[in-house]
């Protein structure tokens, strides 16, 4: 059996994608390289067990000629894990995008704050643009007018409470 | 009798999470109910665990009756027993402070019926964390933690929260796939994950290939214990969370990433390499993070930051090697689970009594509320290390062992572990003085919005300042009519005009007389909470929190006994080896 030289090319590969997007500051990109890493981890695990073989059920091949079934499972299990965070990453990068994008969210007191800070402070959250600085959100209230963006909460989601799970989506302007 | 109990505190928070999930929407009461419940039944057997522990010594259960080498054993030696209780001890106060919280506000805005199955789903993954046998548990026992933290974390996803959230995820991520990168590496050297055999196979591998293993664990573990250089990502993302959840974060979660380091440091590494490294991350820990706490107004961040620079002496204890300073940290751990949680706990009353958590415009909270206070005072000065209490017996621990090393790094470490405390002093006594201590800024007659205007100064036009008869408007009707008044007087660009209607806010928020808690990233999100006392449950859970850690102290001397006995077995490796292993021959 000679030891493959492709996985450990591969693995590098991926390692290096994924450190590069992992640096960046767009979450989506952040999330691609988490995916990247996440596959180069279990590329890696699935090296660890050694020159692959066949199928480890028995009676179906001899001991010696079997693959290591642990590494499987782990990766199993780390995929998994990893499906999961990046559903919930993906859900915080929409949440995120809605807060400061599109500023028409529910009626929630923090939301609607938030909303007033157009301008420069809306930015702090904006995943092109996350401003190192690290101001609490009690000294953080710098912005312009924000008639509009009451008005609009006003007539678009009267009613509507602030967890905004079942928010209609934005309706089209009739012309 | 230990195989029965061992699972239950992975598999009771677990089910009570599914059983909490399905009655959650529609019976809050039902909910609150069971999750106290379950919480009581994991420290009970958590209780019943350490004192089989203690004196048994270590006991491993193979789930599912596989033969030791092949299945999941779960490990419950003193120091893993120990940690299950203080875990549970302060998860179950954290509980009823948080359903205190969610009758005193309301749980129609919140969503509570996520809260306590996620926090089951927590202290699920902190005891299978705490009691796993092999690597590979561990990292399942992080990952269950750590994304039940993420949905806790950003609870009700607010912008701050949110934005807080994301950098605390992202770190997490990543120290996760350097801990399964460690796990592959080394199962491709040992061809094991199970910790027992690994503590007889790694000894055998080269040099370098131990240090590359040892020093990948670390780095995945001191993310998740904050230790200095890896430390920046925990004041930014606590201070945003609700307060039960930044309380049960900060007594718990680094805390795991300590018991790992633990582990590696004696099970999987005892020949002490990278001790040294140790030490001198411990002493930035404790210097620099306590640097920050001086450097902080808000009392979130305070405690956010001297969580970061006491870490630093659990560390040192680790790094000493010897059992004397394995003691010390282990009984420091114990002494700041339940500290750090109890003053979190108490922030969270101080911001819902005064309206901010920001010592600035804090003030009178002591003849506001002399039970705040006194809830406040005596954990506070229990962390700074005063000497009846605990926190001066576990330094004092760390201290002696660290003096008795000997050598000239320790020594130095401990001069820093002394600085670090008198600066923890100096920044829990700043919000002694200006939180509690100093009267309101103003007197009440004199604090309305015009005289602060006139404070203000003269380019802040009296129109752009609120009428007296905005304060008892809701907090957004009030922030709009501000605006309202700003945009009317608008001279200028309207840049200017923003500015204006900004300082205009700002300035009736920090002077207000009636202070709303809007804006401040709080859980409260009803202005003038603090016109009302406050709720009795949240200040019973903090009150029971308060004894547990005055306790800590009356009961210090069996508890240290529990330390060093830990300390013994840890340093002789041979009680956790024995218990997994058995009769069971190792060959590699």
């Amino acid at each position: 059996m000679t030891p493959t030289v492709v996985l450990p090319v591969v693995i590098g590969a991926l390692y290096a994608a994924g450190v590069y997007l992992l640096l960046d500051r767009s979450l989506t990109r952040v999330l691609l390289g988490f995916l990247v890493l996440g596959n180069a981890t279990n590329l890696l695990l699935l090296s660890s067990g050694g020159p692959a073989g066949l199928a480890p059920i028995v009676g179906y091949a001899e001991p010696a000629e079997m693959s290591d079934p642990l590494p499987q499972a782990l990766i199993l299990t780390a995929i998994v894990i990893t499906f999961g965070i990046a559903s919930f990453v993906l859900a915080i990068i929409y949440r995120s995008w809605r807060l400061v994008r599109q500023e028409v969210v529910g009626v929630d007191e923090e939301d609607r704050r938030v909303a007033r800070r157009s301008g420069s402070d809306a930015d702090e959250i904006d995943p092109d643009d996350l401003a190192p600085e690290d101001r609490s959100a009690a000294h953080a209230d710098t912005g312009v007018g924000d008639e509009d963006v009451v008005a609009r909460l006003e007539r678009d989601y009267a009613g509507i409470p602030s967890d905004d799970v079942d928010l209609p989506p934005t309706r089209r302007r009739r012309r | 009798m230990t195989s029965v109990l061992a699972p239950l505190p992975v598999l009771l928070p677990l089910l009570g999470a599914a059983a909490a999930l399905l009655v959650g929407g529609r019976h809050p009461h039902v909910q609150r109910a069971l999750s106290a419940l379950v919480l009581s039944a994991v420290l009970a057997v958590s209780v019943a665990l350490l004192v089989l522990a203690d004196a048994e010594g270590a006991v491993a259960v193979s789930l599912g009756g596989w033969p030791v080498p092949l299945g999941i054993v779960l490990v419950v030696d003193r120091l893993s027993a120990l940690m299950l209780v203080v875990a549970a001890t302060v998860a179950l106060g954290v509980l009823v402070f948080a359903v205190g919280q969610g009758a005193a506000d309301g749980d129609e805005e919140t969503p509570i019926s996520i809260f306590h199955p996620t926090f089951l789903v927590l202290i699920a993954g902190v005891a299978n964390a705490f009691l796993a046998g092999d690597l590979f548990n561990l990292y399942v026992g992080f990952e269950i933690l750590l994304t039940a933290s993420y949905v806790l974390l950003t609870l009700g996803g607010s912008a701050a929260r949110i934005r807080a959230g994301i950098t605390y995820i992202v770190v997490s991520l990543l120290s996760s796939l350097i801990f399964l990168a460690a796990i592959a590496l080394i199962y491709a050297s040992t061809g094991t994950v199970n910790m027992a055999q690994l503590a007889g196979r790694l000894a055998a591998l080269p040099e370098g290939t131990q240090l590359l293993l040892q020093s990948m664990l670390l780095i995945a573990f001191a993310i998740k214990a904050a230790v200095f250089p890896l430390s920046a990502w925990l004041p930014d993302s606590y201070p945003t969370a609700p307060a039960p959840v930044t309380a049960v974060f900060a007594g718990l979660l680094t805390k795991v990433g300590v018991y790992a380091i633990i582990r590696t440091q004696t099970l999987l590494f005892p020949g002490g390499g990278l001790d040294q490294v140790l030490m001198w991350a411990a002493l930035a820990t404790m210097l620099i993070g306590i640097l920050g706490a001086v450097a902080q107004t808000d009392i979130r961040r305070i405690l956010s930051f001297t969580l970061v620079s006491h870490i630093g002496y659990m560390i040192f204890g680790i790094s000493l090697a010897s059992e004397a300073g394995l003691a010390g940290a282990t009984f420091y751990v114990v002494h700041h689970i339940a500290i750090q949680t109890t003053l979190f706990l108490v922030a969270g009353l101080v911001e819902r009594q005064g309206g901010s958590t920001s010592v600035d415009r804090l003030g009178g909270l002591a003849t506001a509320s002399p039970l705040l206070a006194v809830l406040f005072f005596v954990p506070a000065m229990n962390l700074a290390g005063i000497p009846p209490f605990s926190g001066f017996i576990g330094k004092l621990g760390l201290l002696q062992a660290g003096i008795g090393d000997g050598g000239a790094l320790p020594v130095a470490v401990v001069g820093a572990g002394v600085v670090a405390s008198l600066l923890t002093l100096l920044a829990i006594s700043r919000v002694w003085t200006r939180a509690f201590w100093r009267p309101p800024a103003q007197p009440p007659a004199a604090d309305t919005d015009a005289a602060a205007a006139a404070d203000a100064g003269p380019e802040l036009g009296p129109a752009a300042v609120p009428g007296p008869a905005d304060e008892h408007q809701p907090a957004g009707e009030k922030e709009t009519a501000d605006d309202d008044a700003a945009a009317s007087s608008s001279t200028g660009t309207p840049r200017r005009v923003a500015a204006r209607a900004a300082w205009a806010r700002h300035t009736a928020v920090a002077t207000a007389a009636t202070p709303s808690t809007d804006g401040l990233g709080g859980d409260s999100e009803e202005g003038s909470a603090s016109a009302r006392p406050l709720p009795r449950v949240m200040l019973a859970a903090t009150t029971a929190m308060v004894v547990v850690t005055v306790g800590l102290t009356a009961i210090a001397g069996p508890l240290y006994g529990v330390a060093e006995r830990a300390a013994e077995d840890l340093r002789e490796r041979n009680p956790y080896v024995g218990a997994v292993l058995g009769g069971v021959e190792d060959a590699p």
